[in-house]
């Protein structure tokens, strides 16, 4: 492993000051993924600024009802969090099939969501990749694609990004809520994560920025919800495909609907279209299905991958019937 | 600015360990492109520019309390947990599989809760209690869960055997035991290459008080 010098933040601002000065530096928070990747040497900072010390990991939930989720809350402790469990069944779901029991332990939501791609291409320093090196090329297209993306991806890169926490967050239309030189800022989770128009930034995250916290608000929608996982093994493994999956159903009519994937693309993939051809119809498997055919008529599968289509149809159904019913 | 000149007004504020992180450097570049030579005053100026101390890359003096006792350690910010327990400390029941977090094999407990020592900085834990295999017999009896291990034959080779145990360790006091399904979910950060899997579940139930 190179070296690196080591700060300890008292404070967010120490954190964010000791960041935009540095423009070699690094946030520690749970060090699963930024160890990892200073291992591989796929990131190669040259400070890190430990912020575990920073009052920043309470789970709050606020008269209006808005559960308010630390960003240096552990992927353990908001998984069984009870407003969470209650709130949005799905995010609690997704936070428990994620990693291991001990990384769980460790990692952080803030961390979570900042997460790198899985892509082997991207953590092998001896292959061209636009997202680590920018220009070098996508070593995935034509290589060995079956764990890459089939929706949004382009000529540049076909990662997909790899937290369940994120997808699951998306059915609950969440807020992540930053600190940055600027000062702070609030920001919609649909779309903080970014398609690979430039692979090299995976979210729209500034120079120097914390995310500080994520919030959502719990509707009869997102305590209905439901997150599917299905992998290579039953569990310790990212997913090949998941779903996120809310219905508001009111005699047998599907009044709202949440829907997003994860596994298929570089950002999780709110399943805006599917959505759409849910609302008003019979909560039946033929509506279910018609709305996963109708979100994934824009699929595009690489060589080795062209599984993923038909997995993902099934396995929104089959989310989409865990929440909605089966008629 | 040269290194050179940064090192000497890193050293006029602060201990040859410790450096003012770059926040002192915008103001005091600006001093020299002006040609005034009075660095120690400009340095004085921005100190309410928020700055933290830094230390490392060297080795930088980290106090590990570990099974109960506290030790004085020199170590460099990059060492893991996991090469500060084996190779400073002689500790080498933690055992280095993947050093990825991907096997499980060097899972300790840090103030309770069992994680993965390989992607743990010792320097982080300053100020935490480490917990490991070697820490969890008492007064010469061996803690249940390792008794169990014994009884019920729950390794071959034995090498995740340790990381197994605290891993179990972490389970039971999470109140993960309730089922077969349940131990073996929440015990998957886990590899055994033995396939020991079913006499690790026999055990673990039984030092949990459900068998």
């Amino acid at each position: 492993m190179r070296p690196f010098a080591y700060a300890r933040a008292h404070s967010a601002d120490d954190a964010v000051a000791a960041l935009a000065q540095n423009p070699g530096a690094a946030f520690l928070a749970g060090g699963t993924n930024i160890v990892d990747l200073i291992k591989i040497d796929v990131a190669m900072p040259g400070m890190l600024v430990d912020i575990g010390a920073l009052p920043l990991a309470a789970i709050d939930v606020a008269p209006d009802g808005t559960v308010r989720i630390g960003a240096l809350a552990r992927m353990s402790d908001t998984a069984d969090h009870a407003a969470v469990r209650s709130g949005a069944p799905a995010v609690s779901m997704a936070l428990n099939l994620s990693a291991s029991a001990q990384l769980r332990n460790m990692a952080t939501i803030g961390g979570n969501v900042l997460q790198r791609t899985r892509c082997v291409y991207f953590r092998d320093v001896t292959q061209p990749c636009n997202k680590r090196a920018p220009g070098t090329g996508c070593s995935a297209i034509g290589g060995d694609d079956r764990k890459m993306a089939i929706l949004g991806a382009n000529a540049l890169c076909i990662a997909v990004n790899p937290s369940d926490f994120s997808v699951a967050m998306l059915i609950t239309d969440a807020t992540i809520h930053l600190r940055g030189p600027a000062g702070e800022r609030t920001t919609p989770f649909l779309g903080f994560q970014r398609l690979p128009d430039d692979p090299a930034r995976d979210t729209n995250i500034g120079p120097g920025e914390l995310i500080t916290a994520v919030s959502f608000v719990p509707s009869s929608l997102t305590r209905n919800s439901t997150y599917l996982k299905v992998r290579d093994r039953a569990s310790y493994e990212f997913a090949l495909v998941s779903v996120a999956a809310a219905l508001d159903v009111q005699g047998g009519t599907i009044r709202n609907a949440r829907v997003a994937l994860g596994g298929v693309a570089h950002a999780p993939w709110r399943a805006l279209i599917a959505e759409a051809s849910l609302i008003g119809k019979p909560a039946a498997i033929a509506t279910y299905a018609a709305a996963a055919d109708a979100e994934l008529r824009a699929a595009k599968p690489q060589r080795l991958n062209g599984f993923k289509i038909p997995l993902a149809r099934n396995a929104m159904i089959r989310a989409l019937a865990t929440v909605g019913g089966a008629a | 600015m040269s290194p050179e000149i940064r090192t000497n007004v890193i050293s006029a504020r602060l201990t040859r360990r410790r450096f003012l992180l770059r926040a002192v450097l915008p103001a005091v570049a600006t001093g020299i492109a002006v040609g005034t030579p009075r660095l120690s005053a400009m340095a004085r100026a921005v100190t309410s520019v928020t700055v933290i101390p830094a230390s490392g890359p060297g080795a930088v003096a980290v106090t590990l309390n570990v099974n109960g006792a506290d030790h004085a350690l020199e170590i460099e910010p990059r060492v893991t947990l996991l090469d500060a327990l084996r190779e400073r400390l002689a500790l080498t029941g933690t055992k280095k599989g993947c050093d990825q977090g991907q096997c499980g094999a060097c899972t300790v407990l840090v103030d309770g809760r069992r994680v993965n020592a390989c992607l743990t900085l010792a320097i982080a834990t300053e100020g935490k209690k480490v917990t490991t295999v070697e820490g969890l017999a008492h007064d010469g009896r061996l803690h249940a869960v390792q008794a169990a291990f014994i009884e019920y034959d729950a390794f071959q080779c034995g090498y995740c055997t340790p990381g197994q145990i605290c891993s179990a360790v972490g389970l039971i006091a999470e109140g993960r035991t309730r089922s077969d399904a349940e131990i073996r979910e929440y015990m998957s950060g886990n590899i055994c290459r033995c396939g020991a899997y079913t006499n690790i579940v026999a055990a673990i139930k039984v030092a949990a008080g459900h068998a």
